[in-house]
């Protein structure tokens, strides 16, 4: 009897907390179809009525998350693909190759990890400044991608430790140079760090938005995190219908996301923190 | 094969473009918050040599202190909740739940995802007052709680903890992963023959899970730490600093400073300081990893 009430009570407080987890996303997506009036009329926890697309459509055109995603989608997957590229040929010069300073260069690397982002963040505005790129997505990218490196790099050098060097040496002597070395034998074997790596870095990137507030003010050019942040300057914050659209509309794709690539990206988020 | 891992050439196109972008970007700006720090005014406007004046105003800026006292605060609470509540969790899962394990870890694991900025929002309309109730004072009503309905993020005495509740709601299946994974690791011999000894709950825990999952705890202290040091993003978006000044970090005061009043020398000074800080904890809490 005893040991029933236990266990009931741990389920209970289990489900407790799962609910906590998701109840406030579900009630987000409800609340975005809801119209104006059933704030009013109703308590907030209370279901839609109908559904009431007209506050997608508002957010979508009218608030410019169109310009916005565009915008966050160019730059993410521009540095990304920096990110991939830089990571891969410098984790792989400093752990395979052979030269006096790669050590230090490694550590070099390494080091970025320790720096907030806001320590860098007056130089950078004013170097940006100087170089009349503020307002433009070319800063974002090179931010985005010279920020990306470190935690990247730790993570495939400790990867590229345990390659073993056999593999290389058969490539080699079959007649293979350095660059078809890297293209056809060593990138292909390190695509679970690659993938590892593209994961961590577009949740990142994505979500960033220290550096596109401070660098773009330019409404054409603005990101999603910057747009969702002054959407309510813009809609009022009464139209509370648009405000859920337009945070729903940011949370939807990354759970479709989430729910295609679950395991990986638990995976690469928390190689992150355990590694990094 | 040596020969073709010495190929000077190669290690130049992989190392250099890299390098170069990583040390104007990221390694420079450092350095040069250094020389700015050493400055009065804004470059172009009263850019003027001070010596160490805006060290010395640091310490006596209240402001600073204030940011500073929140800042702190918050991270001594978001760092042992968010990790705290993690493990509680990675604990329930490992020894009370059956079935629905993967359900349950991919439904916790989810708002870790999510932008920032967009939880902030949907926190905002959560903790609501006016013109109508968000969804935590709506509930309070209806459970007949009229008491505790207030303002929550908009007076000063509720909005920081407000703040920690949502970071901590938001990473909080992402430590119970980590934990989970750890625990997982943990062969199952060691706690069933724990149990067997007559072992608690508390007694397993202080004597062979504790000093298992050590390693793993101060980890995730560390990455909850720097994560909080920096403390910006959340902040902005829930209550942008306010009421007042009751949620403003470090971070927002130095952005305040440098970009809202222009005084990009003494910004700087609070830029190194939060540099200084970041070292500082992370090394500290490093401290408690001792080898055996």
């Amino acid at each position: 009897m005893k040991k029933g009430l236990k266990s009931i009570s741990i389920k209970f407080v289990i489900i407790c907390l799962v609910v906590m987890e998701v109840y406030p996303l579900f009630w987000m997506l409800t609340a975005s179809l809801k119209q104006q009036s059933e704030w009013t009329s109703k308590p907030a926890y209370a279901l839609n009525s109908g559904f009431y697309i007209q506050n997608y459509i508002q957010a979508w055109t009218r608030g410019n998350m169109n310009i916005f995603f565009k915008n966050s989608f160019i730059c993410t997957v521009v540095s990304l693909f920096f990110i991939v590229l830089f990571t891969v040929t410098v984790s792989f010069a400093v752990t395979k190759m052979k030269w006096k300073l790669k050590e230090f260069v490694g550590k070099y690397f390494e080091f970025g990890i320790m720096i907030p982002v806001a320590t860098a963040l007056i130089p950078l505005f004013q170097i940006y400044s100087g170089m009349g790129l503020l307002n433009s997505r070319l800063c974002l990218i090179i931010t985005y991608t010279a920020f990306g490196l470190s935690l990247s790099i730790l993570l495939t050098t400790g990867y590229l430790r345990s390659f073993p060097d056999e593999i290389m040496e058969a490539a080699v002597i079959d007649g293979c140079g350095i660059y078809k070395l890297m293209w056809y034998v060593v990138v292909p074997l390190m695509k679970n760090a690659i993938v590892t790596v593209l994961v961590l870095q577009f949740f990142f990137k994505w979500n960033d938005l220290i550096f596109s507030m401070t660098f773009i003010s330019d409404q054409r050019l603005k990101t999603v995190q910057t747009g969702l942040l002054y959407f309510q300057n813009e809609f009022g914050a009464k139209n509370w219908g648009a405000i859920f659209a337009s945070v729903s509309m940011c949370v939807i794709p990354m759970l479709i996301l989430y729910l295609i690539l679950n395991k990986r990206i638990i995976e690469g988020m928390t190689a992150g923190a355990v590694k990094g | 094969m040596k020969k073709v891992l010495e190929n000077k050439t190669a290690i130049a196109i992989f190392i250099v473009p890299a390098l170069v972008v990583y040390s104007v970007i990221v390694i420079l700006p450092v350095i040069w918050s250094l020389y700015y720090s050493f400055y009065s005014g804004s470059p172009g406007l009263k850019w003027e040599f001070c010596g160490f004046d805006n060290f010395r105003r640091l310490f006596g800026d209240s402001n600073f202190k204030a940011s500073l006292a929140v800042n702190l605060k918050y991270i001594s609470i978001v760092m042992l909740g968010q990790v705290g509540m993690g493990l509680l969790l990675a604990l329930m899962f490992y020894f009370w739940l059956k079935r629905f394990k993967n359900v349950i870890r991919t439904l916790v694991f989810f708002p870790v995802v999510l932008p920032t900025v967009a939880v902030g929002q949907l926190f905002q309309k959560i903790y609501e007052i006016q013109p109508n109730y968000g969804l935590l004072n709506s509930l309070l009503n209806t459970l007949g709680l009229t008491a505790l309905i207030q303002p929550w993020i908009g007076q000063a005495s509720t909005a920081l903890g407000s703040l920690c509740v949502m970071d901590i709601w938001v990473a909080m299946g992402f430590y119970a992963v980590i934990f989970y994974g750890a625990l997982l690791d943990i062969p199952g011999d060691v706690i069933e023959a724990a149990k067997i000894d007559g072992a608690g709950g508390l007694q397993l825990f202080h004597y062979i899970l504790g000093p298992l999952l050590r390693a793993m705890i101060i980890t995730c202290l560390i990455f909850s730490f720097s994560g909080t040091v920096k403390m910006f993003e959340s902040a902005t978006a829930l209550t942008n600093g306010g009421p007042g000044a009751a949620t403003r970090s470090l971070s927002m005061y130095m952005y305040n400073v440098s970009f809202t009043y222009n005084k990009v020398g003494y910004g700087s000074v609070v830029a190194l300081f939060i540099f200084m800080l970041c070292v500082l904890g992370s090394s500290i809490i490093r401290k408690f990893d001792v080898k055996e």
